[in-house]
């Protein structure tokens, strides 16, 4: 119990005192998953409305990749994109191993099946027949898609909070691709994972709970803006 | 005539390699309403779609204005169509801005929006839920939403799939006449479907019947009913006798009605001046010999001619002119009896409750 209460206080402590390392470590975790967040909604946005309202013979056998790729274990593609990213693998030139880019890259993987896999789920809940009504009143294709986006807002916003939420609690891979340099790649958590190891439990508690704060003010964000103009 | 705005010709549909929709030729004049009946299933929902141009059609062509609809001209056309379809699927915003949907998909200034879309609410009687959200109408308020939101597109053609048919009586009948006094009154070009004959005499001024989806006739009112072109679409609207007449004068709950040289009685409510279609089932016409008519209740009695005979398994369909057609049923054994022939004199009766008024 004290070991929880030491840890609660050096939470407190690094907070208040605004430790330029847990400040820099914070940050920098925000910056890469919420990067990598958003360059999985660019690609899962468009993907997903693609194989929900696309007709094409391959949309299926698509789908249910995307839906295997939900979960897809970090560590794994922490592997897949470290030996690309090796010195000595096909991308080694561009020099981005052990670097927040890669850490990006690894996220991104890791987030945009299931940006693409919810965003499928939330646009084919709607009626399809709504489809055709909004193409029966003059609606482009573009106004089409951008009136459907709105109509699934809730689910849509669902699914980018979930994309946020595989990445900024993994530790697999950024691990494997970011190496966890201090001042450099390192993230809250393979900086936990990093403290625990060497028995600084009560950083590693410190730095869990700036984790959860963090996680729980961007979600809190989102459902204010998900949760906007509905019913209590 | 006016020059079709609308034609189809020789249009067809395909569905795994079977063709499920065959329009050899079908046009829309301007100001007309042109209501489309078949069974569920014949192909009309889908005759809609191809003519709103949101599904491909596999063969044949769709003229506008008697042009060709070129890719170019693809979207010029989508802009002078409205579409209403049975279910309203409203957007989850408020009622305002659902009526607003399409104008605001052709770029219309604000102001021009808003004086439209006043405009139509009022027109449809729903401006008092100007700020309610969708969500919490109720299915006739919906629907209602849902029809302002093609009429205030004002375009030339307006494309109708069932709109009335998932309400209920009440709703239904007091929209249908809300309906038909709007399209009255803006002169709207409209393609109706319906698989309700009611519906599809009050408010079409031509009907098409699709069966099996097949286009299989086309003409007013009353000859798709008086004339049936084969025994399939005679099934479908009941044999009917549909006579165009006027409503002259109600007296305790009858209303005379005068239909070519006859004065014809009826139980309804339908106001003296207003034309109507009178129906009668086949099988509540009584046919006399001249010489045997006796005293009784019906209200309705008419001499005529027999002109046709023909013998459906047990029963006789019998046509006896009265300066028009009135259809009946007999049983075989009982035309035997009356020994019935082509040209013979007999008497109709029917009685006043077994008219059908559809004011049109």
């Amino acid at each position: 119990m004290e070991l929880i209460w030491e840890g609660i206080k050096h939470a407190l402590q690094l907070i208040i005192s605004g430790d330029l390392e847990v400040l820099q470590i914070t940050s920098l975790s925000l910056k890469v998953s919420g990067i990598a967040t958003l360059l999985s909604l660019a690609i899962g946005l468009p993907l997903g409305t693609l194989l929900a309202l696309g007709q094409f013979p391959t949309r299926r056998f698509w789908v249910s990749l995307i839906n295997t790729g939900m979960a897809l274990p970090p560590v794994v593609v922490g592997l897949a994109v470290s030996i690309f990213l090796w010195r000595s693998g096909p991308l080694g030139d561009l020099r981005l191993m052990y670097t927040p880019t890669a850490i990006v890259i690894a996220q991104t993987i890791i987030a945009a099946p299931v940006v693409t896999g919810l965003t499928v789920a939330a646009l084919q809940q709607l009626n399809p027949r709504l489809q055709l009504q909004m193409f029966g009143l003059g609606g482009s294709r573009l106004q089409v898609i951008l009136l459907l986006w709105r109509e699934a807002r809730l689910p849509l916003l669902a699914a980018l909070m979930a994309g946020f939420g595989s990445v900024i609690s993994e530790v697999g891979a950024s691990m494997m691709v970011g190496g966890n340099l201090r001042g450099e790649t390192r993230v809250l958590t393979t900086a936990i994972v990093l403290e625990n190891s060497r028995g600084e439990f009560a950083v590693a508690i410190a730095l869990s709970i700036i984790l959860l704060i963090l996680a729980y003010l961007v979600n809190l964000f989102l459902t204010w803006i998900q949760q906007r103009g509905t019913r209590n | 005539m006016k020059n079709p705005l609308l034609e189809i010709q020789n249009l067809s549909i395909y569905r795994g390699g079977k063709r499920i929709l065959n329009i050899p030729q079908l046009a829309v004049r301007e100001g007309e309403v042109l209501a489309v009946v078949g069974p569920n299933g014949a192909g009309k929902s889908t005759l809609l779609l191809a003519i709103s141009r949101v599904i491909k059609i596999d063969e044949g062509q769709i003229l506008f204005r008697s042009q060709e609809l070129s890719i170019q001209m693809e979207k010029a056309y989508r802009w002078r169509i409205g579409l209403v379809l049975q279910e309203p699927l409203l957007l989850d915003a408020n009622v305002f801005d659902n009526v607003a949907t399409g104008l605001r998909f052709r770029h219309f200034p604000k102001t021009e929006i808003k004086n439209r879309v006043d405009l139509w609410m009022e027109r449809l009687g729903i401006a008092a839920l100007r700020n309610r959200s969708a969500r919490t109408l109720s299915g006739g308020e919906a629907q209602r939403v849902s029809l302002a939101r093609a009429f205030v597109l004002q375009t030339d053609l307006i494309l109708l799939d069932e709109p009335f048919s998932a309400l209920d009586t009440l709703t239904r009948t007091a929209l249908l006449m809300d309906f038909q006094s709007l399209i009255a009154s803006t002169n709207q070009t409209a393609i109706f479907i319906t698989h309700d004959l009611d519906e599809a005499l009050m408010l079409g001024n031509r009907v098409a019947v699709i069966i099996g989806g097949e286009l299989r006739q086309v003409g007013k009112p009353e000859d798709i009913f008086s004339a049936p072109a084969d025994s399939e679409i005679a099934a479908f609207v009941g044999v009917e006798t549909i006579l165009p007449g006027l409503a002259v004068s109600v007296k305790e709950g009858l209303v005379t009605v005068q239909a070519g040289n006859y004065q014809l009685e009826a139980v309804g409510t339908v106001n003296p001046g207003r034309p109507v279609y009178v129906c009668l089932r086949p099988e509540d016409v009584t046919i006399w010999r001249e010489s045997e008519v006796p005293i009784s209740s019906a209200r309705n009695r008419l001499a005529g001619q027999i002109t046709n005979l023909v013998v459906q398994g047990a029963l006789v369909r019998v046509v006896v002119d009265c300066s028009f057609p009135i259809v009946a049923l007999v049983t075989r054994v009982s035309a035997m009896e009356m020994g019935l022939k082509l040209g013979q004199n007999v008497t109709v009766s029917f009685k006043a409750s077994a008219v059908h008024l559809i004011p049109h």
